[in-house]
Formats: structure tokens, C-alpha cells, sequence
């Protein structure tokens, strides 16, 4: 059976500070650098939702685009998108909100709502890239065990 | 080793199946399924398999790669009405995941006279859409 890929990207701006209590203040400054800025920064993230499976033999397509835009707006944007990651997303209150942070987060929210949004379809997700500046890129794949199929 | 020659071309489309209801086509294709129809800045990234040559240090003729990307692919379908001009979207619906497999389709053959292999077909709708298709 074909099997396809379908990449979707999304954009959102978010602020950040890279500070773990874990660590003294100079250990955190050193590993951190100017991420570590006591007031945050932040970033125009690019997010890149890939799902795969077998185009549908009627529409031709994997899952209708609407539907995607909408479960990434509902489960991950509005979360996200002008939102301090370490004071208003819940799961940073304990990590260190780090692109491979973010993605994994990103990628098991995903996860978790795929299968009530998207049971009847074959369409599977595959992986999460979130491009944090122009030049650093995180890719997680998402974990087959809480695919939908 | 892999190397990815890409190329643009431009098309109109409109995506809608008349075995589906009209409700049906605006809930799964969007504005897509506007039956006046609509068009896009495709670019393609085609990615071939090898070894270099031993000799000349390639894996392909590049020009080879262009000639057949040109005549396969950009000659039948740049400034095309994809569902009026190129078959099969008189039948199917072009959508980015049917063209995509349908590109690899067209090239497929054409690559097994060259040393390289087709191995991936990347296919950007826009720039916030792409889909791969690596083939059965």
C-alpha cells in the first residue's frame, strides 16, 4: 500500500528562559548563556507536524487539511502562541522549556489527542520538527505506541 | 550516498470529487475545491541514490538529472491546468498527495537507465505544505 508523507507547518511566538533550579546561578549562566537572561527572550518557532499513511482511494488525501490545522490550533497553538513557556504551560513549570524540550511536549500533546480527533482515519503521526531560529532545528519522532492504529 | 536536485514549476489545480457531495468536497479540501479553480509555485525535490563514480567523482550527470526532470515532469505540467492537461486528473483528484505519488510514477522508470536510483520524491504545495513519498 502507498504510504505518504504529510508535512504541515505552523508558526508561533513564545518566550523563554533557559534556568533549571537544579543548578547554582553560575552553573546555570554558563551552561544557558544569554538564554539565561533573567527577564527571558524569545522566538518566532516554526513547527512542523508530519502524519503518514495511505491517501484516501476517494478524496486522495490523508486527512483533510481543515482537520489538521484545527487539532494542531486547538491542541498546541493556543497553548503556545504568545505565551511565556515557563510561566504559562503547565509541563514547563517543572523542565526546562529547551527546543527538545518543546518538541517532546509538543509531540506528546499531539499524541495524546490524535487518536479521539483522528480514529477514523488511517493517518498516522509521524514526527514533530520545531525550527527554534533559522538555524537550530529539533526533530522528535512520535512514539508508535500511542499512534492511532 | 544521496543527492537531491530540486525544480519548480507552476500549475492550477482544483480539488473536488464529484462522488462526494458538495458540503463533503468545501469539509475535506477547503478552499481547494473551488471549482474555478486555483494555482500554485510547486517545487519539487527529487533525491537519487549512488556511489560515486570512481572516475568522475559523481554519482549522476547532473545534466542527465535535469534533462529528465525537464521532460518528465516540468514540459507536461508547468503553467498546466493539472486536471484538464494532465492525465490522470481527469480521474483523480490532484491533490499534493496524488501528485506527488504520480510524479514518482514518471520517474521511476526514467531513472533505471542511470546509475542513480530514485529514492525519495518531496513535493512542496506551498511553502507550508510538503508531502514524501519514497515509492512501494
Amino acid at each position: 500500500m502507498p504510504q505518504v508523507r504529510v508535512t504541515r507547518r505552523y508558526r508561533f511566538s513564545a518566550s523563554h528562559r533557559l534556568h533549571t533550579p537544579a543548578l547554582d546561578e553560575a552553573r546555570n549562566s554558563a551552561i544557558y548563556g544569554k538564554c539565561n537572561n533573567p527577564y527571558g527572550h524569545g522566538h518566532d518557532y516554526l513547527l512542523e507536524v508530519t502524519i503518514a499513511g495511505e491517501p484516501d482511494a476517494v478524496t486522495g488525501r490523508l486527512a483533510p487539511l481543515q482537520d489538521l490545522d484545527r487539532f494542531v490550533e486547538r491542541v498546541i497553538l493556543k497553548a503556545v502562541a504568545h505565551r511565556n513557556l515557563n510561566t504559562e504551560v503547565a509541563e514547563f513549570s517543572m523542565l526546562v522549556p529547551t527546543t527538545e524540550n518543546l518538541a517532546a511536549v509538543v509531540a506528546a500533546r499531539l499524541a495524546e489527542a490524535w487518536p479521539a480527533a483522528f480514529a477514523a482515519r488511517a493517518a498516522r503521526l509521524e514526527k514533530v520538527r520545531i525550527h527554534e531560529t533559522k538555524r537550530n532545528i529539533f526533530e522528535v519522532r512520535v512514539d508508535p505506541a500511542v499512534r492511532s492504529e | 550516498m544521496l543527492i537531491t536536485r530540486k525544480v519548480e514549476f507552476s500549475a492550477s489545480h482544483t480539488c473536488w470529487n464529484p462522488l462526494l457531495d458538495g458540503a463533503t468536497n468545501e469539509a475535506v479540501y477547503g478552499g481547494e475545491a473551488n471549482p474555478q479553480g486555483h494555482g500554485h509555485n510547486y517545487v519539487l525535490e527529487v533525491t537519487l541514490e549512488g556511489e560515486p563514480d570512481p572516475v568522475t567523482g559523481m554519482i549522476v550527470d547532473l545534466k542527465d538529472v535535469k534533462q529528465v526532470l525537464e521532460q518528465a515532469i516540468v514540459a507536461p505540467m508547468d503553467h498546466r491546468h493539472l486536471n484538464h492537461e494532465v492525465p490522470p486528473f481527469d480521474r483523480i483528484v490532484p491533490t499534493a498527495e496524488n501528485l506527488t505519488m504520480e510524479i514518482w510514477r514518471r520517474l521511476k522508470p526514467r531513472f533505471e537507465a542511470t546509475p542513480a536510483r530514485l529514492r525519495l520524491v518531496r513535493l512542496f504545495e506551498t511553502e507550508d505544505l510538503y508531502v514524501e513519498y519514497e515509492g512501494l
